[in-house]
């Protein structure tokens, strides 16, 4: 079908409606600046995430009254500078984000690659896997691990990334299929090339696109599932500022004190929304860009 | 003269099968394929689309294992071989140079796979023979560092050619190797195969559809039909006097430049021939011009005439 865009010249095509690429911006300037915060942290902060001042408990953000200048965000309930706690809960949220989506990656990537391009006996035995993946309850699951094993950065991120690796195989195998049937694969093969060159270097830079996208959803996913299990006092430990924890202690006081409960579920919102306004964005750049590969 | 190359009896079917994993029904892609090549000739295959070309094409670069049957090089079956020594021996061409050269990666990298593959050369030797292949086959040294999007398709498949050529094989398989380019580059890209045959020494299968394209670079011709090679002569010989029936359809068929004839009446019919279900005696009867009764019982299997092999009962009797 030919439509107008196809009149357009090259450089204009990929370009997104003004909406969309406002709002891809948007995104990517949120996680850009996320990622700036979170490593830059310790020069950032005014004040030290862990101390507290017990003279100083639940003083509101400096736009309200009887606040303290020196607390931009105010302080908790046992006195520690919010904008601080939140700024090292930037930290955590990433953190967690990033390695869940590493350790999914590289499973759901190999087993969906896998399946994808061997397909028969092989591709049944993933498509089992998978569908035993999807029937699993993921919360219920991650709570009974933290309760056997007790709860550490390091199980959460574990526990997360042995969970969410579904949609990476799904999507890796179904755009493995696509290409495997192109003659460059036939060509590699025939020039004498190993299977993992075949699977690494032919299939793996032609499906990387897509993977991106799935990357980006899986890290928003894995931000807000360790927020949840925080909340329920079965992620990351205390005293660590992640931002689900913030939200569980806040909200004995969130009657009388409602920022304390709003502000991390505030920044919580932020980031996910950018994380997934970039995946959105990624993945229409991608369609345009398929689109005109004459997919 | 040593064969280059000999294919024995090669057999390959597909089968289509049902959710609970019956066989549906057998596609018979490849049926009894035999046929040996001397070295530094050219074999034009040709045939209708869906008469097994590429996947005969396939079965002999050993991308697809045969259901029976076998292909030798220097007497050494190509299955048996692992798979550095096969692509030391004999390598592909494709037709569509869009979709043989893989869009991620550097000319220089596409061209250097077979030789990366190898394992025994540094990359130093590796670079040498990248660049003077890429010489040899009309590229320029500054586009070694571009990806294929950047190159028009004349200079695609020159690299394609360069890949497949890059480890001097014996016998290089060209499956259409020019139908997916403009008029113009098809020539170009002709001429430097025969040149390459010439100065390397090669081999070539040459599949195409495309008869004057054949007529240009073989020294004999196969003819397939719905699996078979029905009729496999010096090229001179079978576009003189083309024997068989279907043969003599094909060269019928070619168009000529002058409108007023329009589309030549070859007589065949609309019956496509069904590679599911291939017709009992001659598989070329239900849609011969000059069948016989016989030809619905007689299988005309292996006959040859004045050094060339024609499977039809017609020409056994004349």
């Amino acid at each position: 079908m030919k439509t107008a865009d196809d009149t357009q010249p090259l450089w204009r095509r990929r370009r997104l409606p003004a909406f969309g690429r406002l709002a891809t911006l948007l995104g990517a300037s949120i996680v850009v600046t996320a990622f700036v915060v979170a490593i830059f942290a310790p020069y950032l902060t005014p004040y030290d995430p862990f101390a507290q001042d017990l003279n100083l408990r639940l003083v509101p953000p400096v736009w309200m009254e009887s606040s303290h200048a020196a607390h931009l965000l105010g302080t908790d309930q046992i006195g520690r500078d919010y904008l601080s706690r939140l700024i090292y809960g930037t930290r955590i949220s990433l953190l967690i984000g990033v390695l869940t989506v590493i350790t999914s990656g590289l499973i759901g990537v190999t087993i969906g690659i896998v399946g994808g391009f061997y397909g028969g006996r092989v591709d049944a035995l993933v498509m089992f896997l998978i569908t035993c993946r999807l029937s699993i309850p993921l919360i219920l699951v991650a709570l009974t691990v933290v309760a056997l094993v007790g709860s550490s950065l390091t199980v959460v991120i574990l526990t997360l990334g042995l969970l969410l690796w579904e949609r990476f195989a799904v999507v890796a195998r179904t755009t493995t299929m696509q290409v495997r049937n192109l003659d460059y694969i036939a060509a590699a093969q025939a020039a004498g090339a190993s299977r993992a060159h075949v699977l690494v270097r032919e299939v793996l830079p032609n499906i990387a696109s897509h993977l991106v996208v799935v990357a980006t959803l899986e890290m928003a996913l894995a931000i807000l599932l360790e927020a949840a299990l925080s909340f329920l006092g079965l992620g990351v430990p205390q005293p660590l500022p992640s931002w689900g924890l913030m939200i569980a202690e806040a909200k004995e006081y969130m009657f009388f004190s409602p920022w304390v409960i709003v502000t991390p579920g505030v920044a919580l919102f932020i980031l996910v929304l950018g994380i997934n306004l970039l995946g959105d964005g990624l993945r229409d750049m991608l369609r345009t860009d398929l689109r005109h590969r004459g997919w | 003269m040593t064969h280059a190359i000999e294919v024995r009896n090669v057999y390959r079917e597909f089968q289509q099968r049902s959710a609970a994993g019956r066989v549906r029904s057998a596609v018979h892609a490849v049926d009894g394929v035999t046929f040996s090549l001397a070295a530094g000739n050219v074999l034009g295959i040709v045939g209708e689309s869906g008469c097994g070309k590429s996947t005969l094409a396939r079965l002999i670069l050993g991308l697809l294992p045969p259901s029976s049957g076998e292909a030798l090089v220097d007497g050494r079956s190509l299955a048996h071989m692992d798979r550095r020594e096969r692509a030391r021996l004999i390598q592909p061409v494709f037709q569509d140079p869009f979709a043989s050269l893989n869009p991620r990666q550097r000319v220089r990298d596409i061209v250097g796979l077979p030789l990366a593959s190898q394992g025994d050369l540094t990359k130093r030797q590796q670079t040498d023979r990248i660049m003077e292949m890429l010489a040899r086959v009309g590229i320029s040294t500054e586009m070694a560092d571009r990806f294929p999007g950047q190159l028009s398709g004349g200079q695609r498949q020159r690299v394609a050619i360069a890949r497949a050529l890059v480890l001097h094989p014996r016998i290089v398989v060209c499956d259409e190797p020019t139908s997916a380019l403009d008029v113009s580059v098809q020539a170009q890209i002709l001429n430097l195969l025969s040149d390459l045959r010439r100065e390397l020494g090669l081999t070539y299968l040459f599949i195409s559809h495309n008869l004057a394209v054949v007529e240009h670079i073989a020294t004999e011709v196969a003819v397939m039909y719905l699996g078979r090679f029905v009729e496999h002569a010096p090229t001179q010989d079978l576009f003189r006097r083309p024997m068989h029936p279907y043969t003599q359809a094909l060269l019928a068929s070619v168009l000529t430049p002058e409108p007023a004839l329009g589309i030549p009446d070859v007589g065949l019919g609309d019956a496509y021939p069904d590679p599911t279900d291939i017709p009992l005696g001659c598989r070329f009867h239900p849609r011969c011009p000059k069948a016989l009764s016989e030809c619905r019982t007689l299988v005309p299997d292996n006959i040859r005439k004045d050094g060339r092999l024609v499977e039809c009962l017609l020409a056994a009797s004349t």
